[in-house]
């Protein structure tokens, strides 16, 4: 079997060569991608903007950017046909290729958020290093512990409150740093698609903007969906009075109300992002149709007839009308939030989903049309990783990248340094 | 505490010792970096001529390129193909390449895919022919710039070719074609296609394709030769390219090209 004839129907004239060879992995890509830079933005906006409402999201924001960060690549490198070559790109980096760039921009962007990340927890780090520095025959567990945080401090353990301070500013340098290399990794993940000229849908200098914009919308609404998650966790735990989570005397009131507080906020950046994500997506097939360019025959055919259903209904409709009246109808609840971020995130996966396989939907001929079937239940190893086992399994390494390193940055309850 | 002259002192030292090493590294050269292009300097351009009035479809082309090239027969990709395109009456247009012609035009049924086929009268064609494709080796060719690791290069005399230990088979090219002429190569899973059968024609042979026309509508030529008999059609007779408005510069003529040609 050739690469792409498993999941591949031709239809009308396509010629012999032509399958849908970027197939789920490519979609996961961007949005994994526009997650990790979702987040950073977020909370940027306390850092860099100091916008305190989102002060306890942000911290969040940044630790599981972090963890997202890891699974970014994971896609792209379950797609390619030789996996083990990827290092080549860095080897041999072909600056006229928008993928060569991805190592710079991806390692320059990760440098930031580590450091960003070191500056926020150092004290935390100190703080956890030093007692077991001075305790004497330490268990095995402890010695562990001790060895990753005495690492982590870097050998720095100054922390008087000047030293805080020069912190706190380092924070916001990196925060601001930060925002353009979020947007640059994501613009980039865009301008590989908006630079392929021999593909109509997706050949337009808007498709980077667009997917900065979906990008961070998606990235607010895991945010808040995982914020969630974990607050709902605590409460329950709160409410048991078990430690360490009840340690801190937060009652099961307490968090309540600070969860909804924050979700409000938050909630209104995510409309904020979510209009002019919409909006710029909705220009850009307005001007195809008023161009109306050799290639709109096809495109219209696929737009508003094959995939109907997915940009149309699942996309606009359920991706990012439902959630816009979930979210502006007033007295949002934490589970009109929920449903209203899970299909955020829905939609968002739509939109990458109608590009990169809708873009693949037509033939170069423009009078053929190939059809997407997705390997559900895997047979070999190429079917499981192009596959919806492969898309799962990506999409949940964030989730357990995030529960390890919540383990060492403590995302809630930390004594406030800043 | 460190004083600023101690400081300056150190800081020069540090330098003058650094720049020893450095200067065994080569400083990083964006030319040298780009993805390798065609010169100007050689000697030789290599083009290719169709002649769509000679073509009959039996796809002699494509079952030789398929041997020559060790692509599996089986397999539902070729580095070569012809199409078939039927005009009716009507003014509807239909088109095919089953199996990329491997083994000819065996029915006058139209493939449409999915199983399906459509007969077509023949007091309502209006005109048929077929149009032999191939890789263009453009002179501005997209899978070469957007390769990320430089796998796919130009060479000097103008054919782009694949290092087929070096590709890491991310299928950016092949999506950057405008052609469709590229695709996964299914043994070694690295990005294949035409490449004018570099090892014949190198050594002064033609390519299997034009040594397997029996009816000469595939040419072979060096288009910096003007003695070359390619030469001399392209540059004196009309010809045409596919996709010009891609800006990839084509360097596969067609004699006879069709505007329903895509």
């Amino acid at each position: 079997m050739v690469h792409g004839e498993v999941w591949t129907l031709k239809e009308l004239f396509v010629t012999p060569n032509e399958y849908i060879y970027w197939s789920i992995q490519i979609v996961m890509y961007p949005f994994m991608t526009g997650l990790v830079a979702g987040a950073f933005v977020l909370s940027s906006l306390y850092h860099v903007f100091g916008i305190k409402e989102l002060k306890d999201i942000a911290r969040f924001a940044l630790v599981f950017s972090f963890a997202l960060l890891f699974a970014a690549p994971m896609p792209i490198v379950l797609h390619l046909q030789h996996p083990f070559r990827g290092i080549n790109v860095m080897m041999t980096p072909h600056f006229t290729s928008a993928i060569a760039a991805f190592g710079i921009v991806f390692f320059s962007y990760g440098a930031i958020v580590a450091s960003e990340l070191w500056f926020l927890y150092r004290k935390h780090f100190v703080e956890v290093a030093l007692p077991l520095k001075e305790k004497k025959d330490k268990t095995l567990l402890e010695w562990i512990k001790f060895v990753i945080f005495c690492t982590l401090t870097l050998g720095v353990y100054d922390i008087s409150e000047e030293s805080l301070k020069r912190d706190e500013k380092a924070i916001k340098i990196l925060a601001g740093i930060g925002i353009p290399v979020a947007c640059f990794l994501h613009g980039y993940a865009g301008f590989i698609f908006g630079s392929v000229k021999a593909n109509a849908l997706w050949m337009t200098p808007l498709m980077p903007v667009i997917f900065i914009m979906s990008a961070i919308v998606s990235g607010i609404a895991l945010c808040m969906l995982t914020y969630i998650v974990t607050m709902e966790l605590r409460k329950r735990f709160a409410s048991r009075n078990k430690a360490p989570y009840a340690m801190h005397h937060q009652s099961r009131e307490e968090i309540k109300s600070v969860e909804i507080h924050v979700i409000k906020m938050t909630a209104k950046y995510l409309l904020f992002f979510l209009i002019f994500a919409i909006s710029l997506e909705l220009l850009d097939l307005i001007f195809r149709g008023y161009t109306a360019v050799k290639s709109w025959d096809v495109l219209r055919s696929v737009i508003y007839g094959r995939d109907f259903t997915d940009i149309f209904i699942l996309q606009y409709g359920l991706g990012n009308l439902v959630p816009f009246i979930l979210f502006l109808t007033p007295w949002l609840t934490l589970r009109r939030a929920v449903i209203g971020v899970i299909l955020v995130l829905f939609g968002v996966f739509m939109m990458r989903y109608n590009v990169v396989i809708g873009g693949q939907a037509f033939s170069l001929t423009f009078a053929g049309y190939m059809h997407y079937h997705m390997p559900i239940i895997p047979h070999d190893w190429e079917t499981f990783k192009e596959g919806l086992g492969g898309a799962v399994s990506i999409f949940i390494m964030p989730f357990v990248l995030f529960w390890v390193f919540a383990k060492i940055f403590p995302v809630f309850n930390v004594k406030e340094s800043h | 505490m460190i004083n600023r002259r101690e400081f300056l002192k150190n800081t020069v030292k540090g330098i003058a010792g650094l720049a020893v090493p450095l200067a065994a590294i080569e400083i990083i050269n964006p030319g040298k970096l780009r993805a390798a292009k065609s010169s100007e300097k050689s000697k030789v351009r290599w083009v290719f001529l169709v002649d769509t009035y000679k073509c009959v479809g039996c796809g002699l082309c494509v079952k030789a390129c398929k041997n020559e090239n060790e692509i599996p027969y089986d397999a539902n990709v070729t580095r070569t193909w012809v199409e078939r395109y039927v005009l009716t009456k009507e003014g509807r247009l239909f088109a095919d390449s089953p199996k990329g012609a491997r083994d000819g035009f065996i029915t006058t049924k139209i493939d449409l895919g999915l199983g399906n086929y459509q007969d077509i009268k023949k007091e309502d064609i209006k005109k048929a022919f077929f149009v032999p494709k191939l890789c263009n080796q453009c002179e501005n060719p997209p899978c070469v710039q957007v390769c990320p690791v430089g796998a796919t290069y130009q060479t000097e005399d103008g054919v782009v070719l694949v290092d087929r230990k070096w590709c890491i088979g991310c299928g950016y090219c092949i999506m950057a074609c405008p052609y469709g002429v590229r695709f996964f190569h299914p043994v070694h899973h690295t990005a294949e296609k035409c490449n004018f059968c570099y090892h014949r024609i190198t050594k002064g042979m033609k390519t299997a394709c034009v040594q397997a026309c029996p009816f000469g509508a595939r040419m072979i030529g060096n288009i910096k030769d003007p003695n070359d008999p390619v030469t001399r059609i392209i540059t004196t007779e009309r010809v045409g390219v596919l996709k010009s408005e891609y800006g990839t510069k084509p360097q596969v003529y067609y004699i006879g090209l069709d505007e329903e040609v895509r």
